[in-house]
C-alpha cells in the first residue's frame, strides 16, 4: 500500500561563538576532558549564568537569513531533568517565547518548508564509557546550540535531504556554525509518521536519532518509512518511540521508550532576565548579513551567466565563492575563473571537506592576475592550467614561472609559418584531414605545440591549418 | 551597649589594640559559648589570624577600609573559596567551593576577618534553624528558644558577640526574623542590591544577602561594602546610591510620612503588637505623618511564597546528585540508583517536602493552577507596594508574629510555622528593602522585632528611620559582651 510521508526535521546546531552561552570558557572542539570548564558550567553551587550577547545575535542572523520573524521580547526557560551530563539538572533553554518564529527554507521545487521555531540553549557534557566506569567530560556544557524546528512540511526522503543541506549551508554561509555532522556540530533528529494519501490526520511520529550525514538523512528517512509502512501493512501500530539509525546496517531501530510522560517542568529561569531586542538592533544584524547562497547561485547564472553545473559547485563552498569573487573583483573574467576553480584547483581536493575548508596557497588577486593572462590570451589555457598547479603548489604568483618573453605569444605571421611547416611536415595528416579523418589534425596540433613549447592558441591553429589544407 | 564598627575600626587605627588581638577576643569568646550555642558550624581561626595579621598592616599603611580587621561571620551558604560550604546539609558535606561569592569577596578585600561559617536551617528553609543537619543553634537570650531562621546562627553569633558582625541571606524573612528573635538588626536589602553570585540559591528570585549587626550603622557600613552590581549576576543592579548610607544616617522623622498596613497586624501576638504601635507613636510624636494603608493582597502572599520558592527550590536542588561534589551514597546499582540514594540520604525532611512542593506546582496539569497564578499574584502584590510608596516614605511592621518558639516545638503541622513568615515574605516577593530593629521584650524576656519597609533601592530611608528609632526609643541591641551577659 502506498502512504505519505509526514516529516519534520529538529536540527541542532552548535554556534561558532568563541565562548560559551553563560561563561567565559572557550568553545573549541576537542581538548583534555573537563579543561574548558569554570563553577558556571559544571553548575557549581551558588554559580550563576550571564547570557553572551553574541549567542543572541547569531542566532537573529539564522533566524533572518531562514525568513523567520524575530520575536523583539523573549527569556531564558529551565528544562529540568535528571541526567549526569547535564551538571545543573536542568538545560537553560526557550519554551514559550523562542527567539525567532515562522520561518521557511525553499527547496528546488519552489515547496517551502516551514520553520517552526529558532530557539537558543545550551549544550550538555558528553559521557565517556571506559573500563566498567562512566566518566563525564563537560568540555561540551555550556556550548551554545540553535534549535531550529521544521513544520512536518517534508515528504520524502530527497526533501529531508535538500532541506538539510540547504540550512547546512545558509549557517555556513553567514558563518554561525561550520556546521559538522560527524563531529556533532550539527544534529539532526526526523520526525517521521505516514499516513494514507488524502488522510487530513497524522499518523503516530517516531523520533530518529543518531544521523551524522547529509546522505543518512536520506537513508533514514526511507529505512523508517519503509519500516512503518511494513508495521501497516501487516495491520500493526506504529509506537511513538526514539528510534536510532545504524548507518553500517541502514536500518533503525528503539533508542528508549519516548517516555511520554516526561514533564520538563519549564519555568522562567529566574538569573536571566528577560531580554528586549530592539528593531535597530534586528536591521543592524540583518545589513551584516552576507549574499545568502541561493541568491547567490541565482546570480552566477542569471547575471554572471554561469552554466548551472559549474554555478552549483562553486556557491556550495563559501571560501569558494569568495574567492572566486575576489577574482572577479580584480578583474578576471568569469569563465576562465570559474573554470580554473572547478577545472584544476578543484582537482587536488577530492573531498567535500576540502572544498569547504578552501585552504590553498594562494590568493585570490594572485589568482586574478593569473586568469587576466589568460584572458587577454597572453597565454593558452593549457599554459594557464599547468602554470596554476605550479603556483598552487608553491604559493609563489604568477610571474615566478613566466617569463616576460613568455607573454609575448605566438604572432598570426608566425603562427601561419608554423602551420604551413606543420602541413609540410605531415603530408598524410593532411590528407587524411582533406579525406574526412578530422582526428589526424592531432598530428599537427602536437607539431605546432612541441615549436612553440606549448604557448600557440590551438583554436587559432586549428582555423588557419583547416584553411591551409583547404578543407 | 555593645561597641561598633567604627568605633572598633578607631581603636584599631589608635593602636589600642591590634587585630590580631581583637581577633583573639573573639576566638576565646567563641570557645566559650558555641560549644552550648552550636551558632558557629565551622569554624576558621587559622584563616582569621592570618586575615588579622594582614589588616594590621593594612592599618599601618593607613589607607585601610573602615571593616579592615573587624572579625566577622558568613553564612554557611555563602561560598568561601578553599573553606567548608555546607548548607548545614548532608548533601554537600565536605563541599569546599574553588570561589569566593561576590559579597564576601569584596569584605575580604577590605581586610575582613572571617572566624568561621553560621548554623542555618537546611538550604535556608525553615524558620528556626533546626533543619540544619548539625543540630539547631540555641537563642543566646534564653537558650531554651530557637534563634529562628534560616539565618539564625548568624543572629547568634552577633547576639552573644561571637562576632562583630555577620552575612545572612533572606529568602522569606531569613534574615529579619532570626535577628528579630535574637535581638539583633538584620537589613535585608533590594533585590540586585548585592550580587547573588556565589550565594548558594534556594529561591533565586526571592534570595538576597545582607548584614546582621548589633547597631543600624553598623547594618549601613557593611551593607555600603557588599552593595553594588555584579558582572556574574545578571540580576544585580549598579544602583547609584550617591553617598555613604551610614554617613548620611542621622535624618529627623519629622514630615516622614510612615504607613501602617492592618493587613500586618492579622493574628500578631498582642504584646507585639502594642510595641509596634508605640514604635508608630514615638515616630507620630516627633512629627511623622502615620498613613494608615490597605494591601489586601498581603492575605494571599504566604502561598505565593511558598509556590515560588519551592518551585525554584525544586529545580535549584536537581544538581546535588553526588556526581561531582558533597555526599555521595556508598553502595548503589547504578548511576539513577547512586543519585536517588544520596538524594534520600542527603536531604532532610524539610528540603524533601518543599523539593516535592516544588516539583508538584511545576507539572504540567498544574503549572498554571499554581505557578502561573502566584507569579500573576506576584505581580499585583508589587503593584500594590508601589501605589503604597506614592504616599508612604516606608511602611512599619511586625518583623514575625510571634517571638522566639521553644526549642523543638512542632506547631499543628509544618504550615503553622510556615505562618510565622506572614509579615516577612511580601518584601521579598516585591523585591523591596527591609529592616529589622529590636523594639523590646516579650514577657518571657525574648526580644520582638520591628520591620520598616521601603521603596526599591530606597535602604537610605528605611536605615534612616531605623537609625532614628534606634537613638530615640533607648532599646539596644546586643545584650552580651565579651563572651558573657551584659
Amino acid at each position: 500500500m502506498n502512504y505519505e510521508i509526514v516529516c519534520g526535521i529538529e536540527t541542532h546546531v552548535e554556534l561558532a561563538t568563541k565562548t560559551k552561552i553563560f561563561c567565559g570558557c572557550t568553545t573549541e572542539f576537542g581538548g583534555e576532558p573537563n579543561t574548558h570548564c569554570c563553577p558556571v558550567c559544571t553548575g557549581q553551587p551558588g554559580s550563576l549564568p550571564i547570557l553572551n550577547q553574541k549567542v543572541v545575535e547569531y542566532a537573529i542572523k539564522a533566524g533572518l537569513a531562514l525568513n523567520c520573524k524575530i520575536n523583539t521580547k523573549s527569556h531564558m526557560d529551565r528544562k529540568n531533568y535528571v541526567y549526569p551530563d547535564l551538571p545543573k539538572a536542568y538545560q537553560i533553554s526557550q519554551y514559550d517565547e523562542p527567539l525567532c518564529e515562522k520561518g521557511y527554507i525553499e527547496l528546488d521545487s519552489g515547496k517551502r518548508i516551514g520553520i517552526t521555531r529558532i530557539h537558543i540553549e545550551e549544550d550538555a557534557g558528553k559521557l565517556i564509557h571506559e573500563n566498567g566506569y562512566t566518566y563525564i567530560d563537560y568540555n561540551r556544557g555550556g556550548v551554545p546550540l540553535i534549535e531550529i524546528v521544521s513544520e512536518p512540511d517534508i515528504s520524502s526522503a530527497e526533501e529531508a535531504k535538500e532541506y538539510a543541506e540547504k540550512l547546512q549551508l545558509t549557517m555556513r554561509y553567514i558563518g554561525i556554525s561550520d556546521c559538522k555532522m560527524q563531529e556533532g556540530s550539527m544534529r539532526c533528529d526526523v520526525n517521521l509518521s505516514l499516513r494514507k494519501p488524502g488522510d487530513p490526520n497524522f499518523g503516530v511520529r517516531t523520533e530518529t536519532k543518531n544521523i551524522n550525514s547529509l546522505s543518512f538523512i536520506q537513508k533514514a528517512v526511507m529505512a523508517e518509512a519503509e519500516r512503518q509502512a511494513d508495521i501497516l501493512d501487516a495491520g500493526g501500530t506504529i509506537v511513538q518511540q526514539t528510534m536510532r539509525y545504524d548507518e553500517k546496517t541502514n536500518s533503525v531501530a528503539p533508542m528508549r521508550d519516548k517516555e511520554n510522560s516526561d514533564d520538563y517542568r519549564y519555568f522562567p529561569d529566574p538569573d536571566i532576565l528577560r531580554f528586549c531586542i530592539d528593531d535597530e538592533k534586528v536591521e543592524e544584524i540583518r545589513a551584516s548579513l552576507p549574499e545568502l547562497p541561493f541568491d547567490k547561485l541565482k546570480r552566477y547564472i542569471n547575471v554572471l551567466g554561469l552554466s548551472e553545473a559549474i554555478a552549483r559547485q562553486i556557491f556550495k563552498y563559501r571560501k569558494v565563492a569568495e574567492f572566486f569573487e575576489g577574482a572577479l573583483a580584480e578583474g578576471a573574467s568569469v569563465k576562465n575563473a570559474a573554470n580554473l576553480i572547478v577545472g584544476t584547483i578543484f582537482s587536488n581536493m577530492d573531498t567535500e571537506e576540502e572544498k569547504e575548508l578552501f585552504d590553498i596557497r594562494i590568493s585570490a588577486s594572485q589568482f586574478a592576475a593569473l586568469v587576466k593572462l589568460a584572458d587577454e590570451k597572453k597565454i593558452n589555457i593549457g599554459v594557464a592550467q599547468s602554470t596554476l598547479q605550479k603556483m598552487l603548489k608553491s604559493g609563489k604568483s604568477v610571474e615566478e614561472f613566466i617569463r616576460p618573453e613568455d607573454l609575448v605569444g605566438i604572432s598570426d605571421e608566425t603562427l601561419e609559418n608554423l602551420c604551413k611547416e606543420a602541413i609540410e611536415a605531415n603530408p598524410k595528416a593532411a590528407a587524411d584531414v582533406r579525406n574526412g579523418k578530422d582526428k589526424a589534425i592531432n598530428m599537427m596540433f602536437g607539431y605546432i605545440m612541441k615549436k612553440t613549447g606549448g604557448k600557440a592558441d590551438i583554436r587559432k591553429a586549428e582555423a588557419l591549418l583547416r584553411k591551409l589544407i583547404g578543407q | 551597649m555593645r561597641t561598633g564598627i567604627s568605633e572598633l575600626a578607631s581603636r584599631l587605627r589608635k593602636r589600642e589594640i591590634s587585630a590580631v588581638e581583637l581577633t583573639k577576643t573573639y576566638i576565646n569568646n567563641i570557645e566559650k559559648l558555641n560549644p552550648t550555642l552550636n551558632a558557629y558550624v565551622h569554624l576558621t581561626f587559622d584563616i582569621a589570624l592570618k586575615a588579622a595579621e594582614q589588616a594590621d598592616r593594612m592599618i599601618k599603611e593607613d589607607d585601610a577600609p573602615l571593616l579592615c580587621g573587624i572579625p566577622m561571620a558568613l553564612k554557611d551558604n555563602i561560598c568561601t573559596d578553599g573553606l567548608p560550604t555546607t548548607c548545614c546539609s548532608k548533601i554537600l558535606d565536605g563541599f569546599k567551593p574553588y570561589y569566593d561569592a561576590t559579597a564576601w569577596e569584596k569584605l575580604k578585600a577590605r581586610g575582613a576577618v572571617l572566624l568561621g561559617k553560621t548554623n542555618m536551617d537546611e538550604f535556608a528553609m525553615g524558620s528556626t534553624s533546626e533543619t540544619s543537619c548539625y543540630g539547631a543553634p540555641l537563642n543566646p537570650i534564653n537558650t531554651a528558644y530557637v534563634t529562628g531562621g534560616s539565618s539564625g546562627g548568624s543572629a547568634a553569633v552577633v547576639c552573644a558577640d561571637l562576632a562583630v558582625y555577620s552575612l545572612g541571606s533572606d529568602t522569606g524573612g531569613s534574615i529579619r526574623q532570626p535577628a528579630s528573635f535574637c535581638g539583633v538588626v538584620g537589613l535585608k536589602p533590594t533585590y540586585g542590591a548585592v550580587s547573588r553570585y556565589g550565594l548558594i540559591a534556594y529561591g533565586s528570585s526571592l534570595d538576597q544577602i545582607g548584614p546582621l549587626t548589633t547597631s543600624v550603622k553598623d547594618a549601613a557600613i557593611v551593607f555600603d561594602a557588599i552593595k553594588g552590581g555584579d558582572k556574574r549576576d545578571q540580576t544585580s543592579v549598579d544602583h547609584d546610591y550617591g553617598a555613604s548610607l551610614a554617613e548620611c544616617l542621622d535624618r529627623d522623622v519629622k514630615g516622614m510620612r510612615i504607613g501602617v498596613a492592618e493587613e500586618f497586624f492579622d493574628g500578631i501576638n498582642p504584646e507585639i503588637k502594642s510595641k509596634i504601635m508605640e514604635a508608630v507613636a514615638l515616630f507620630e510624636k516627633n512629627g511623622a505623618i502615620i498613613e494608615n494603608i490597605r494591601l489586601p493582597a498581603l492575605k494571599i502572599a504566604l502561598p505565593v511564597y511558598y509556590i515560588i520558592a519551592c518551585a525554584e527550590a525544586s529545580s535549584n536542588l536537581g544538581r546535588y546528585d553526588g556526581i561531582r561534589y558533597g555526599h555521595r551514597a556508598s553502595s548503589y546499582t547504578s548511576i539513577e540508583d547512586m543519585i536517588m540514594k544520596t538524594r534520600s540520604e542527603g536531604f532532610g525532611d524539610e528540603v524533601k517536602r518543599r523539593i516535592m512542593l516544588g516539583t508538584y506546582v511545576l507539572s504540567s496539569g498544574y503549572y498554571d493552577a499554581y505557578y502561573k497564578k502566584a507569579c500573576l499574584i506576584r505581580e499585583e502584590i508589587n503593584r500594590e507596594f508601589d501605589a503604597v510608596f506614592e504616599k508612604c516614605d516606608a511602611l512599619i511592621a511586625p518583623t514575625a508574629p510571634n517571638t522566639a518558639f521553644p526549642l523543638n516545638y512542632k506547631g499543628a503541622s509544618p504550615v503553622e510555622i510556615y505562618l510565622s513568615d506572614i509579615c516577612t515574605v511580601p518584601v521579598n516577593i516585591a523585591g523591596i528593602p527591609a529592616i529589622s530593629v529590636p523594639c523590646g521584650e516579650d514577657s518571657r524576656g525574648l526580644p520582638i522585632g520591628m520591620q520598616i519597609i521601603g521603596n526599591k533601592f530606597d535602604e537610605a530611608t528605611v536605615l534612616q528611620i531605623a537609625n532614628f528609632y534606634e537613638q530615640n526609643s533607648g532599646i539596644k541591641a546586643g545584650v552580651y559582651e565579651g563572651g558573657a551577659r551584659a
